[in-house]
C-alpha cells in the first residue's frame, strides 16, 4: 500500500493556491458527463453533493435516514470555529492553524490543517449568505464566544444548536439541486457494499430499508461521508444508526484505515443511569465558558453539592491548570474527571460523576443571562435527569463522542482507492489525536464546500475512465456477497429464539469490553486482554444472534445486526492499533507513557506517524504501513494547558 | 432524582406494510424504570417480543436528543405524548403512572403514508422544502459574514423560526392535515433575514403551492400544531406565511 499524501511542495501558506493552479479541471460544459456518488447528507455530505451539482456534475446522493435533514451533524450544539478575528483579539490563520495542530497533539498534517485554517472564513460567509441565523450582538454584527483548548473568541453559534442551522443550511442548498433535477435523492438506502472496477471506485450496492431489495448504482466518483464509528461503543453521544459500515466495507475493499484507536471521550455528558440506557447525551463545552468543574476534597464525602462548604471543594482543572481553567481541551478534562473518580472523590448515585456548577455564573450575571446562553441546554438537562441546574450543579462525565481516526486520506481527500474519497469525520486527516471543540463543523463544511470540488475535477480531468454498466460481473459479484452475508446473518433465526441472543445484547458486550479495555486509558495487559476476549464475542454473534423477521421488508433488528458484524471485526483494528501505539497522545492515554503529574507522554522518535492498516483478507493480521509526519512550521512541544 | 418502578399496558398500532390494514395490538410491561425514555421503553419492549420470537415494533428515532426531528408517535390521542415542547426521545417514564394504559400509533395524516407499524413516509415535507426553502447562492463568492448587519432581536426571530426540526407533530395533529406551521416556520425565517428577501415572493408562492399539491389541508387556527409542537414554534408564522403570500399574490 502506498502512501503519497500529495501535500504541495512550497511555503505552508502557498501550498492550497499553489495546488488548485495545479490541479487539473474540467470544463464546465463537460462536467454534466460526469456523475459523482455521495453517501451520506451531514455537513460534508449535504454541501459536497449540493457543491458539485452546482459546478455542473451528476450527483446521487444516499442517507440512511427518512430524509437528509437529519444526519448526525444537526446534533451539534456548541459552535463552528473561525479565524475571522472579528473581535479583534489576536485571532488569525496561522494560530486558528497553530491550536488546531496543537490540539491534536502534533499528530496530524501540517498542510491539511492549514489549509483547514484558510477556508474557515469563507464557511462562515457562505452560511450567513443561505440565511443561517447565527447569533449576533446588538449592533447586527455576528456574536463569538470561546470554547477550549483556545484564548481567543472565535467560535461562531446559534444558540447550542448550531449543528442544526448549519445542517439545515447545507440541506436547504441540496434541496434547491434536488429540485433543479442536478441531484438524485435517495433516501432510507444504506450503503452495503463498494464496487470497484479495474481498481477504481465507480459505484455502490445499497439496500432498502423499506423493501429490503438490494441496487446497483454507478458513477465515475464515489464519495463516503458517512460519519464517526463511535457507536461501536453501544454508548455514545452519536446517533443510533451511526456505524462504520460504508468505511468498513470500503476498507476491506483496499482502502487504508488510519488511526482507528484515536477516540474522543467528551468530559461534558450525562452521566449513565442504568442497563436500559441507550446512549448518552452531550452537554456542550460552551458550558465550560460560565460552569466550573468540582469534586468534593474528602473522597467519598456524600453530603449534597449545596451543603459542601467552599474550602472543601476541589475545583481542580482551575487549580491543575490557571492559563486555561475549566476551557482545557477535551481530551485533558475527561482524563481528569476520571482521575478524580478513581480516586473516589467522583459524586452521584454511581459515584462516576464530577459537578459543573453555574452558581457563580449566576450570581455574576444573573439568571437570565445564563439562561440566554444555555437555556435550551438547561432544559435539555432537566428533562433527562430530573433536576434544574440553576438551582443544583450539573452532573457531568465523559462519553464517546467523536472518532478522529478513518479512511487515510491524501491531501485531495482521496483515499488508497482511486475514485473513493473520504470527507468529514469519516476521514483521519484534521484532528491528530484530538480535537478541538467547535472543529468538526468547520472541517465537515470546509471539505464539502471548499475542497472536494478541486479534487474531482483533477481526479475526472486526469485520465479517461471506461464506461461501466451495472450489469457488469464487478457489480453481480459484489451484490451477491452482499446477499450471502445477509443470508448468513438470518440463518440462525428459524425456529425459537430460544439459547440465542439478541443484537443488542452482544452489542452492549463489545461496547463495554472495548470501553474497559480501549477507553480513556489504556495499557499493554487490557488491550491485549480486549484482543483475546474478541473472538468468543463475534463467535457467538454469528452462531447465536437472533433476528426475527425477513431480509425483504422492513427490518430494524436485520440494519442493526449488519451494523454490528461490522463494528465486531472493525474492534480488532482499533484494539491493535491502540496496542502498537506505545506512547501517549490527545486523546489516546497509555498508562505506561505518562508525565510525574499524569500528563500525556508523547514519543516523537517513536510515534510521529499516521498508522495505516491494510485489510489481508481476515485470515491474516492486518498489516501496519506509516506515513511519517513532517514539521516544516511547528515545533511539536510537549502540550502544556497551564 | 428518585427511580421507581412502574408497569404500563400498551396498545401498539402494527402494520404490516403499506398495503396492510393494521390494527391495535395490546403488550404488558413490568418494572419499567422512571428514568427511562420513552423509547427506552420500547426498546425493552422489542428486545422482550425477539426473545419471544415475535417481530418487534418498527419505530423511527435516530439522535435521541430532541433535534433530528426523526421519531414521533401519538400517544394517547397527542403527537409526542403529554410533556410540552418535549420530542418523544426526550419524554422519560416519569410522567407516567403505574397501571397507565398507553395507546401508541403513528402520526397520521393523508400526505404521511405509513410504511410499517409506526414507521411513516415524511418526504412531502422534503418537498415542500425543495419548492423554494432556500436562498439561491452557489458556494463561494458570497459577501463578508458582517457586510449586512441584521438586528438582534430580528435574528433570534429568525432562530425562534429555523428551529423547527420536521417531525411532522404539526400535520398529524392538525384535523385538516395542515403543514402550514412547518411551511410557515421556513417563510419566516427567510422573509425576516434581509438575505432571503430577493426570492421572498417566488418562495411563498411555490412553497404553498406545494404544500397543496402534496395534499396537505388548510389552516383554520385550531391551533393544535403550536400545542405539539416539540420546539415551540409559535402560529405567528403562519401569519407571517399568509402575509407573505398575499404580498406575492398581488405583486408577482
Amino acid at each position: 500500500m502506498e502512501l503519497n499524501s500529495n501535500v504541495p511542495e512550497g511555503p505552508l501558506a502557498e501550498k492550497w493556491d499553489t495546488h488548485r493552479f495545479a490541479s487539473k479541471l474540467v470544463n464546465p460544459a463537460n462536467r454534466r458527463k460526469y456523475s459523482v456518488i455521495v453517501v451520506g447528507t451531514g455537513l460534508a455530505g449535504a454541501s459536497a453533493a449540493a457543491t458539485l451539482a452546482e459546478q455542473g456534475y451528476e450527483v446521487q446522493t444516499f442517507c440512511i435516514q427518512d430524509s437528509p435533514r437529519r444526519a448526525h451533524s444537526i446534533s451539534a450544539q456548541g459552535g463552528i470555529n473561525a479565524a475571522k478575528n472579528y473581535q479583534n483579539d489576536g485571532d488569525s490563520i496561522q494560530r486558528l492553524f497553530y491550536d488546531t495542530i496543537k490540539g491534536g497533539d502534533f499528530r496530524s498534517r501540517e498542510a491539511n490543517v492549514y489549509r483547514l485554517a484558510q477556508v474557515s472564513n469563507a464557511i462562515i460567509d457562505q452560511c450567513v449568505a443561505q440565511g443561517v441565523p447565527f447569533a449576533r450582538e446588538y449592533g447586527g454584527t455576528l456574536a463569538n464566544r470561546s470554547f477550549g483548548g483556545a484564548q481567543v473568541s472565535r467560535t461562531f453559534y446559534a444558540r447550542g444548536q448550531t449543528g442544526q442551522q448549519l445542517l439545515l443550511g447545507a440541506y436547504s442548498t441540496l434541496s434547491r439541486q434536488i429540485h433543479s433535477g442536478k441531484v438524485s435523492m435517495y433516501p432510507r438506502k444504506e450503503m452495503m457494499e463498494l464496487v470497484l472496477v479495474d481498481g477504481k471506485a465507480r459505484g455502490i450496492i445499497t439496500r432498502d430499508i423499506i423493501t429490503g431489495e438490494l441496487e446497483r448504482y454507478s458513477a465515475d466518483a464515489v464519495i463516503l461521508a458517512t460519519g464517526g464509528y463511535g457507536n461501536a461503543y453501544f454508548l455514545s453521544t452519536n446517533a443510533m444508526a451511526s456505524n462504520v459500515t460504508a468505511i468498513w466495507r470500503a476498507h476491506k475493499k483496499g482502502a487504508g484505515f488510519a488511526n482507528p484507536c484515536f477516540v474522543q471521550i467528551h468530559p461534558t455528558c450525562i452521566p449513565v443511569h442504568g442497563s436500559f440506557q441507550s446512549k448518552l447525551t452531550l452537554m456542550s463545552e460552551s458550558l465550560r465558558n460560565d460552569g466550573r468543574v468540582w469534586v468534593p476534597k474528602q473522597p467519598g464525602d456524600t453530603r449534597r453539592a449545596g451543603s459542601i462548604p467552599e474550602d472543601e471543594r476541589d475545583y481542580y482543572l482551575e487549580s491543575k491548570y490557571p492559563s486555561f481553567g475549566n476551557l482545557v481541551p477535551r481530551d485533558v478534562a475527561s482524563r481528569n474527571a476520571k482521575e478524580q473518580c478513581d480516586e473516589g472523590k467522583g459524586v452521584g448515585t454511581t459515584n462516576l460523576a464530577v459537578y459543573l456548577d453555574f452558581a457563580d455564573a449566576i450570581k455574576r450575571d444573573g439568571e437570565t443571562t445564563i439562561l440566554k446562553k444555555y437555556g435550551n441546554l438547561f432544559q435539555m438537562y432537566e428533562k433527562i435527569t430530573d433536576s434544574n441546574p440553576l438551582h443544583e450543579p450539573m452532573l457531568i462525565y465523559p462519553a464517546v463522542h467523536y472518532t478522529m481516526g478513518g479512511l487515510w486520506v491524501d491531501y485531495n481527500l482521496m483515499t488508497t482507492i482511486p475514485g473513493l474519497f473520504a470527507i468529514g469525520e469519516c476521514n483521519f486527516s484534521d484532528h491528530g489525536a484530538n480535537r478541538l471543540g467547535a472543529s468538526a463543523l468547520m472541517q465537515g463544511l470546509a471539505d464539502g464546500y471548499f475542497i472536494i470540488g478541486t479534487s474531482i475535477a483533477h481526479y475526472l480531468g486526469s485520465g479517461s475512465l471506461d464506461p461501466v454498466n451495472t450489469d457488469s460481473r464487478e457489480f453481480t459479484d459484489s451484490e451477491l456477497q452482499v446477499q450471502e452475508r445477509i443470508a448468513r446473518l438470518l440463518r440462525c433465526c428459524d425456529g425459537s429464539p430460544e439459547g440465542k441472543v439478541t443484537v443488542d445484547e452482544i452489542h452492549k458486550e463489545l461496547g463495554l469490553l472495548l470501553w474497559d479495555h480501549c477507553g480513556m486509558a489504556r495499557n499493554k495487559e487490557g488491550l491485549e486482554k480486549a484482543l483475546a476476549e474478541l473472538p468468543a464475542i463475534q463467535e457467538k454473534f454469528w452462531n447465536n444472534v437472533f433476528i426475527p423477521g425477513t431480509g425483504t421488508e422492513l427490518n430494524q433488528s436485520l440494519e442493526r445486526a449488519g451494523r454490528l458484524a461490522d463494528f465486531l471485526e472493525f474492534a480488532e483494528i482499533m484494539i491493535l492499533d491502540a496496542l502498537e501505539r506505545k506512547e501517549s497522545c490527545g486523546c489516546h492515554l497509555r498508562e505506561e507513557s505518562q508525565t510525574e503529574d499524569h500528563e500525556a507522554l508523547r514519543d516523537d522518535a517513536g510515534y510521529s506517524h499516521v498508522s495505516v492498516w491494510e485489510y489481508q483478507g481476515g485470515q491474516s493480521a492486518p498489516t501496519l504501513h506509516k506515513e511519517q509526519l513532517l514539521f516544516e512550521n511547528v515545533t511539536p512541544s510537549q502540550r502544556s494547558y497551564k | 432524582m428518585t427511580t421507581t418502578s412502574i408497569s404500563l399496558s400498551l396498545e401498539i398500532w402494527r402494520q404490516k406494510d403499506s398495503r396492510d390494514k393494521g390494527d391495535f395490538e395490546t403488550y404488558t410491561l413490568i418494572n419499567i424504570s422512571t428514568d427511562m425514555s420513552f423509547l427506552e421503553m420500547l426498546d425493552v419492549l422489542n428486545e422482550q417480543l425477539t426473545r419471544e420470537g415475535k417481530d418487534p415494533v418498527a419505530f423511527d428515532h435516530d439522535c435521541r436528543e430532541g433535534i433530528c426531528g426523526m421519531c414521533g408517535v401519538v400517544i394517547n390521542g397527542i403527537a409526542h405524548g403529554p410533556e410540552p415542547e418535549t420530542t418523544l426521545c426526550q419524554l422519560h417514564m416519569r410522567h407516567f403512572n403505574d397501571g397507565d394504559t398507553l395507546v401508541i400509533e403513528p402520526f397520521r395524516s393523508r400526505a404521511f403514508p405509513i410504511r410499517k407499524d409506526l414507521v411513516i413516509d415524511r418526504s412531502a415535507l422534503d418537498r415542500i422544502i425543495q419548492a423554494g426553502g432556500y436562498v439561491s447562492v452557489n458556494t463561494g463568492g458570497t459577501p463578508d459574514a458582517n457586510a449586512i448587519p441584521i438586528p438582534a432581536p430580528v435574528a433570534e426571530l429568525a432562530m425562534d423560526a429555523a428551529s423547527c426540526i420536521g417531525c411532522g407533530a404539526c400535520v398529524a395533529s392538525c384535523p385538516n392535515g395542515s403543514a402550514m406551521l412547518f411551511t410557515g416556520a421556513k417563510i419566516s425565517q427567510l422573509s425576516l433575514l434581509p438575505q432571503g428577501h430577493p426570492e421572498r415572493h417566488k418562495r411563498a408562492m411555490a412553497m404553498v403551492t406545494t404544500m397543496d399539491k402534496e395534499g396537505f389541508g388548510n389552516c383554520t387556527n385550531e391551533r393544535e400544531c403550536e400545542a405539539v409542537c416539540p420546539k415551540g414554534i409559535s402560529i405567528r408564522n403562519i401569519a407571517r406565511m399568509n402575509r407573505e403570500f398575499v404580498r406575492a399574490s398581488f405583486l408577482s
